[in-house]
C-alpha cells in the first residue's frame, strides 16, 4: 500500500508542479503575445481586447512595410557586420588572455590579472562621457567600425574571466604531452586548449553576441548619420516617427530578435555537446 | 600598400615557435615570458584603453569644469561639482527614484525567481521548455521590452488597464500611467522584474541542482514536508548564489537606463542618475558634472554592494 501511496503523491505533487509552471508560463509569455498579435494587427485594429491574442484580419502589411520601405535591410546588416567582428574578436581575444593568465608565467601576471578582475565592478554607464571624448579624439565618432574597439573593450573583463575558470580546469598532464612533442605555446593554445573549451567558448558566443546585436547607449550616444544606425537605434527612433503604428514598431521588433533566438538555440545546442564529449572530466 | 601596423599581432606571430624544443617547458626563461605577454597584451591593450583610461579619466573630469570646444581651457574646480551634485534636489530625486526602483524590483526577482527555480529543479518532463520560455525575456533587447511595456501601459484600453479597471477594479476609468511620478514606476518596476526573473531562475536553478539528492531523501524520511525540506535543505545550499544574485541585481536596480530613457524620458520627475547624467552631459554638454554624478552613482553602489557582502559574510561565519 506504501507505494501505492507515495505514487499518487508524487503524481499530486506533478500536477501541482505543471499547474504552477503553466500559470507562470502564461502570465511571462503574455507580453511577448501581445507583440506577437499586435504585429499582425492593421492600425485600426491595434487597440482591440488585450484578451483576444489571434487577430480577426491577421494582415503580413507591417511585416511588408517594414522590409519595403524603412531601410530596414540596411540597419539589419549595420548590426549584424558589427556584432559579428565583435563576437570573433572578443572570444579571439579574451580566449588568448585568459590561455596567458592560466598557462604561461610572465612578469606583471598577477597585476594584469587584478586589473581585469576589477575592472568587473565598473558599470560600462559610469565611462560613457571620457569613452565618448576618447572616441572624438581618436576620430571614431559616428563610424560603424568605431563601435568595434569599445564593445570589444567593454566585453573583454568578463570573458577572460569565465575562460579563465575554465582552462584551470584543463589538466596540466596535456600540455606538458604536447610540450615534450615540441608543440609551442600558440599551438597548444589552438589545437589543445580551444577545442576542450567548447561549451565554455558556446557560453561566451551567446554573451558577447548578445551584448553586441542589443547594444544602445553608445550606438545612441556616437553615430548620428541616418546610414549609419543599428537595430536598437533605428527601432527606438523608428517609434518616435511612427508613434501611433505599433503594429510596424513590433513587427520591426520582432525581425530583430529572430538572429538572438538563432545564435542562442544554435550555441545551446553547441554548449551540449561540448559537455557531452566529456573530454576534460574523464 | 598598407604595412602592418599593430605590434601586438606582429610580436604574436614571432612568439608562434615552430621549431622543435623538447626542453621548452611552459613559461619558462624569457622566450616563457615573451609568449605570455604576447598572449595577454593585445586584449590587454584594448581592455585598458576602453576601460581602464575612461575609469581614471571619470574621477578626473569630474574635478573640471570641462569645456567640450577644441582648446578651451578647462579649469579645475577641485569638489564643486559634487558639492553642485549633493545639493542638487533633480539629482537627489533620481537617488531616491532608484532607490525605490531597486527597492521594488529586485525582492520581486529573487522571490519569483527562487519560486520557479524550485517548481523546475526535478526530472520533470518539458522542463527544458519551461527554462527556455522564462529565460526569453533575459535576452531581449531592453530597447523592444522598454516599447512594448510602454505600450501596454499607455494605450487607453490596453492590457495594463484592462488589468487595473475592468479585473482589479482599482480605479473607475482608464489610468494615464505615464503621466504622474509613480503610476510611471509601476511601468517602469513592472518591465524590471518581468525581464529580471529568468536570469535569476537560471542561477538558482543552477545551486539547486547542485544539492545532492540524497539530502532531500534522507529529509523525507525523517518526515520533513515541502516546505521544510525547502528551508533546512534548499535555503542553506544556496546562500552563496543568494548573495551573488543580491549584489549583482542591486547594481543593476541603481543603473537602470534605457527602459526609463525610453518608456518616460525622464518627464514627470521620473529621472534616474543615468538619465541624469546622459542629460547632463550630451544635452547640456556639462561633462565635468555628469561626470561627478556617474562617479557618486558608482561610488554610492559599490559602497552599498561592499556592505552587503561583509554583512553576508559575517553572517554565514557564524
Amino acid at each position: 500500500m506504501d507505494t501505492v501511496g507515495s505514487r499518487r503523491r508524487r503524481a499530486l505533487s506533478y500536477a501541482v508542479r505543471y499547474a504552477l509552471l503553466g500559470i507562470s508560463a502564461v502570465l511571462l509569455s503574455y507580453p511577448f503575445l501581445y507583440m506577437v498579435s499586435t504585429s499582425f494587427k492593421t492600425r485600426s485594429l491595434v487597440l482591440g481586447d488585450p484578451m483576444q491574442l489571434i487577430p480577426e484580419e491577421p494582415t503580413l502589411d507591417n511585416y511588408i512595410r517594414v522590409l519595403a520601405t524603412e531601410n530596414f535591410g540596411r540597419y539589419f546588416l549595420n548590426s549584424a557586420i558589427v556584432a559579428v567582428v565583435s563576437t570573433v574578436l572578443i572570444v579571439l581575444l579574451a580566449s588568448m588572455m585568459a590561455y596567458g593568465f592560466t598557462r604561461l608565467q610572465f612578469p606583471g601576471r598577477r597585476i594584469l590579472f587584478a586589473l581585469v578582475v576589477i575592472g568587473l565592478t565598473i558599470p560600462t554607464m559610469m565611462l560613457i562621457i571620457p569613452q565618448f571624448l576618447l572616441a572624438r579624439d581618436l576620430g571614431l565618432l559616428n563610424s560603424l567600425h568605431g563601435l568595434v574597439p569599445f564593445y570589444v573593450g567593454t566585453a573583454l573583463g568578463f570573458n577572460t574571466f569565465l575562460l579563465s575558470g575554465f582552462f584551470q580546469g584543463i589538466p596540466k598532464e596535456l600540455d606538458e604531452a604536447m610540450i615534450i612533442d615540441g608543440a609551442g605555446p600558440w599551438r597548444r593554445y589552438w589545437s589543445l586548449a580551444l577545442p576542450l573549451s567548447k561549451p565554455a567558448l558556446g557560453t561566451c558566443v551567446i554573451f558577447a553576441f548578445l551584448g553586441t546585436w542589443d547594444e544602445f547607449a553608445w550606438a545612441l550616444t556616437v553615430l548620428n548619420d541616418v546610414d549609419q544606425r543599428t537595430l536598437p537605434i533605428a527601432i527606438a527612433l523608428f517609434h518616435g516617427q511612427h508613434s501611433t503604428s505599433w503594429g510596424l514598431v513590433f513587427a520591426a521588433s520582432l525581425l530583430a530578435i529572430v538572429p538572438v533566438l538563432i545564435v542562442y538555440i544554435v550555441f545551446q545546442r553547441f554548449f551540449v555537446a561540448g559537455l557531452a564529449s566529456g573530454a576534460i572530466k574523464s | 600598400m598598407t604595412a602592418p601596423t599593430g605590434t601586438p599581432s606582429a610580436a604574436l606571430v614571432s612568439a608562434n615557435p615552430r621549431r622543435r624544443r623538447s626542453t621548452a617547458v611552459a613559461g619558462d626563461g624569457r622566450r616563457g615570458a615573451f609568449a605570455g605577454l604576447a598572449f595577454v597584451l593585445p586584449g590587454f591593450a584594448v581592455y585598458a584603453l576602453v576601460m581602464l583610461y575612461p575609469a581614471v579619466q571619470t574621477f578626473l573630469l569630474s574635478l573640471r569644469d570641462w569645456k567640450i570646444t577644441p582648446g578651451a581651457e578647462s579649469p579645475w574646480v577641485g569638489l564643486d561639482n559634487y558639492v553642485k551634485a549633493f545639493g542638487d534636489p533633480k539629482f537627489l530625486d533620481s537617488l531616491v527614484n532608484a532607490v525605490v526602483y531597486t527597492a521594488v524590483t529586485v525582492p520581486l526577482q529573487i522571490a519569483i525567481g527562487l519560486f520557479l527555480a524550485v517548481l523546475l529543479d526535478s526530472k520533470l518532463p518539458g522542463r527544458v521548455a519551461f527554462r527556455v520560455l522564462f529565460y526569453l525575456p533575459v535576452v531581449t533587447s531592453w530597447v523592444v521590452v522598454s516599447l512594448l511595456f510602454q505600450f501596454m501601459f499607455s494605450s487607453g484600453d490596453g492590457p495594463a488597464n484592462f488589468i487595473a479597471v475592468d479585473v482589479l477594479h482599482l480605479a473607475d476609468e482608464n489610468i494615464g500611467w505615464f503621466r504622474e511620478r509613480w503610476t510611471s514606476f509601476i511601468a517602469i518596476c513592472a518591465l524590471g522584474v518581468w525581464k529580471g526573473i529568468g536570469w535569476a531562475m537560471l542561477i538558482f536553478l543552477a545551486a539547486l541542482t547542485a544539492v545532492p539528492k540524497e539530502l532531500h531523501e534522507a529529509a523525507a524520511l525523517d518526515g520533513a514536508g515541502v516546505l521544510n525540506r525547502f528551508r533546512f535543505v534548499s535555503v542553506p545550499a544556496i546562500r552563496g548564489a543568494l548573495s551573488v544574485v543580491f549584489i549583482l541585481l542591486l547594481i543593476g536596480g541603481f543603473n537602470v537606463f534605457i527602459s526609463v530613457l525610453l518608456m518616460t524620458g525622464g518627464a514627470h520627475d521620473t529621472q534616474v542618475p543615468l538619465t541624469y547624467m546622459y542629460d547632463q552631459a550630451f544635452k547640456f554638454l556639462e561633462f565635468g558634472y555628469g561626470s561627478a554624478v556617474s562617479f557618486s552613482l558608482t561610488a554610492i553602489v559599490l559602497a552599498v554592494a561592499a556592505l552587503q557582502y561583509w554583512w553576508t559574510r559575517r553572517r554565514m561565519a557564524d
